[in-house]
């Protein structure tokens, strides 16, 4: 037998080797622990962002716009599904991770908290959410867990396709009407500091961040993440003619980055504690989906059991 | 009426009832049972506005007056749509939505299965492709009417109720008019009493599966085809057509 702590070494040497952790592999239990917390969180948050933009499904102003955001959706809602699987790989089962959602022991991505006000929100959302998060997912394609990883190969592919689609109802509006103009900016400035928060508090703030990263679960830090994240959008932005909503945003020739002013992380950690302006709402939402669904999983299940009894006495 | 005027309601009508029902289903988005069901109901949403959109374009070829698939989602009021009364009725529960599903695709595959040989080339065009997808609807809405029928004591009742209030917006669809009647002589649209046959002997061999019962009365709801709707269409109406109403400049 060999000990822990020969168990452990074994087990950093692979991932220093970059040799990806499979379910059956030994790991540590902290290593297990942090992998089912960030994928479960991750999956809830595909889950529960289905709800900002299905507000706006019933709304949409052409039948081409309707079916793309329809696809979008559905996209979100399966990646939630490949995420719960990667997530029942380390031993637990959705319906717990889900219960764990419900009574608010789990965490989604706090964005989702923010409401869509009209139909830039679902531009914003593609634009700057999924830019943000395909920062992240980016990253994750490389993840040092197997089943984690290969998620995110597919799950990315789809992000940047939304991104576009959210960048091109972005566009059409900034060069619409003066009103689609405003609706534009004014989504722009609502979501722009929610989206640099998605990359979590600083790194010498971020309680996970060092180990994460020794364990290639994660692979470079929430600023470095940040950072090249603004520098993409800032053109982005410029280019279709909206203004980032950053009196201290400038480029800093020594840097070659953008310098940003301050984030408001007070906010972040009032909406992470459920004081945003739509966390009860999405889960008073995903709790009534759940118990009034109650009845129709039970009778598919008693269905299945009559069905097979009857082929058990055949 | 002339053939052209009657082709233009004719694809109207199909054109709506995909619309509509497509519109009610994607009510659910995000809101399902469990997640794999949230993702079956958003495809077949998906499959209708698509099928919605091919039908509009149509329509807007036949007219000729240069009207798109849009300018007939989100410039007409209530009366001048022309989906049948069972595609606009609300949601409810899961299995109220199922049913309505069923009782509606089944009759959408015969009409389909019909059309898919129709004089008309755009209509058999569009029929064709569409049928794979409706092939699936039924399939998918028949499965489930016998699951939840059949499944517990509660959703047995669940069930019942659903086809007790939806039955009488049934009848409707085999309603023969002036439209069905003139493109049925060209040997372009579909004859609804074979539709009503084949339709009677699928919903009945499912419901008897399902152990449910079929309601006795045989006074139908009618109008949806000609325009004079429930009171629902309204409202739905009034939530999709908001923007392009709100802001008849804007392009999006």
């Amino acid at each position: 037998m060999l000990s822990n702590e020969q168990l452990e070494k074994e087990f950093q040497a692979k991932i220093d080797a970059e040799i990806k952790i499979e379910p059956k592999d030994w790991m540590p239990d902290a290593y297990r622990k942090t992998l089912i917390r960030q994928i479960s969180q991750h999956a809830h948050s595909e889950v529960v962002g289905m709800l900002p933009e299905g507000n706006w499904i019933t709304r949409a102003p052409s039948l081409r716009s309707k079916v793309i955001l329809l696809a979008k959706v559905q996209d979100e809602a399966g990646h939630g599904l490949y995420l719960y699987s990667a997530a029942e790989t380390l031993g637990v089962d959705r319906e717990e991770l889900i219960e764990e959602l419900h009574t608010g022991k789990a965490k989604y991505s706090s964005i989702f908290n923010y409401p869509t006000l009209t139909w830039a929100d679902i531009g914003a959302i593609g634009w700057l959410v999924d830019g943000a998060a395909i920062a992240n997912q980016v990253m994750l394609c490389r993840t040092s867990y197997g089943p984690y990883a290969r998620a995110m190969v597919r799950i990315c592919k789809e992000e940047s396709f939304h991104q576009r689609q959210g960048y091109e109802i972005m566009m059409k509006m900034a060069q619409g009407t003066p009103e689609q103009r405003q609706m534009a900016q004014d989504a722009l400035n609502r979501w722009w500091w929610p989206s640099l928060m998605m990359f979590g508090p600083p790194d010498d703030k971020s309680i996970h961040t060092a180990q994460s990263l020794k364990w290639k679960i994660k692979r470079q830090t929430n600023d470095e993440l940040r950072q090249e994240f603004i520098d993409k959008t800032v053109k982005q932005a410029e280019f279709i003619g909206l203004t980032i909503p950053d009196p201290d945003l400038k480029w800093n020739e020594e840097r070659q980055h953008y310098d940003y002013g301050p984030i408001n992380w007070e906010e972040f950690y009032q909406v992470i504690n459920g004081n945003g302006p739509c966390n009860r709402q999405r889960m008073r939402d995903r709790i009534k989906a759940h118990e009034e669904g109650a009845w129709v999983r039970e009778a598919a299940i008693a269905y299945a059991e009559k069905k097979q009894a009857k082929k058990n006495a055949a | 009426m002339n053939i052209q005027e009657a082709l233009l309601e004719y694809c109207l009508r199909l054109g709506d009832n995909s619309l509509i029902i497509g519109h009610r289903m994607s009510e659910w988005c995000g809101h399902g049972p469990i997640l794999e069901q949230d993702i079956a109901l958003i495809n077949i949403a998906l499959d209708h506005i698509g099928q919605a959109r091919n039908w509009l374009t149509l329509a807007g070829e036949i007219e000729g007056k240069g009207r798109t698939e849009d300018d007939f989602a989100y410039k007409r009021d209530a009366h001048q749509f022309r989906n049948l009364l069972i595609t606009e009725q609300p949601n409810g529960n899961w299995g109220d939505t199922l049913m309505r599903g069923f009782l509606f695709d089944t009759f959408n595959f015969y009409l389909h299965q019909i059309l898919q040989h129709s004089k008309h080339e755009g209509i058999a065009a569009i029929a064709e492709k569409s049928l794979k997808e409706i092939n699936y609807h039924v399939k998918y809405s028949s499965e489930w009417v016998i699951r939840l029928g059949d499944g517990t004591e509660v959703s047995h009742q669940k069930m019942q109720d659903a086809l007790d209030n939806l039955w009488m917006f049934t009848g409707e669809m085999f309603e023969a008019d002036e439209v069905d009647q003139l493109l049925l002589e060209e040997s372009i649209g579909a004859d609804l009493q074979q539709i009503k046959e084949a339709w009677n002997d699928h919903v009945r061999e499912v419901i008897d599966e399902a152990t449910l019962k079929i309601p006795e009365s045989n006074w139908f709801q009618k109008g949806g085809k000609q325009g004079r709707h429930t009171e629902y269409l309204g409202y739905i109406l009034a939530e999709m057509q908001f923007l392009p109403r709100a802001y008849p400049d804007a392009v999006w």
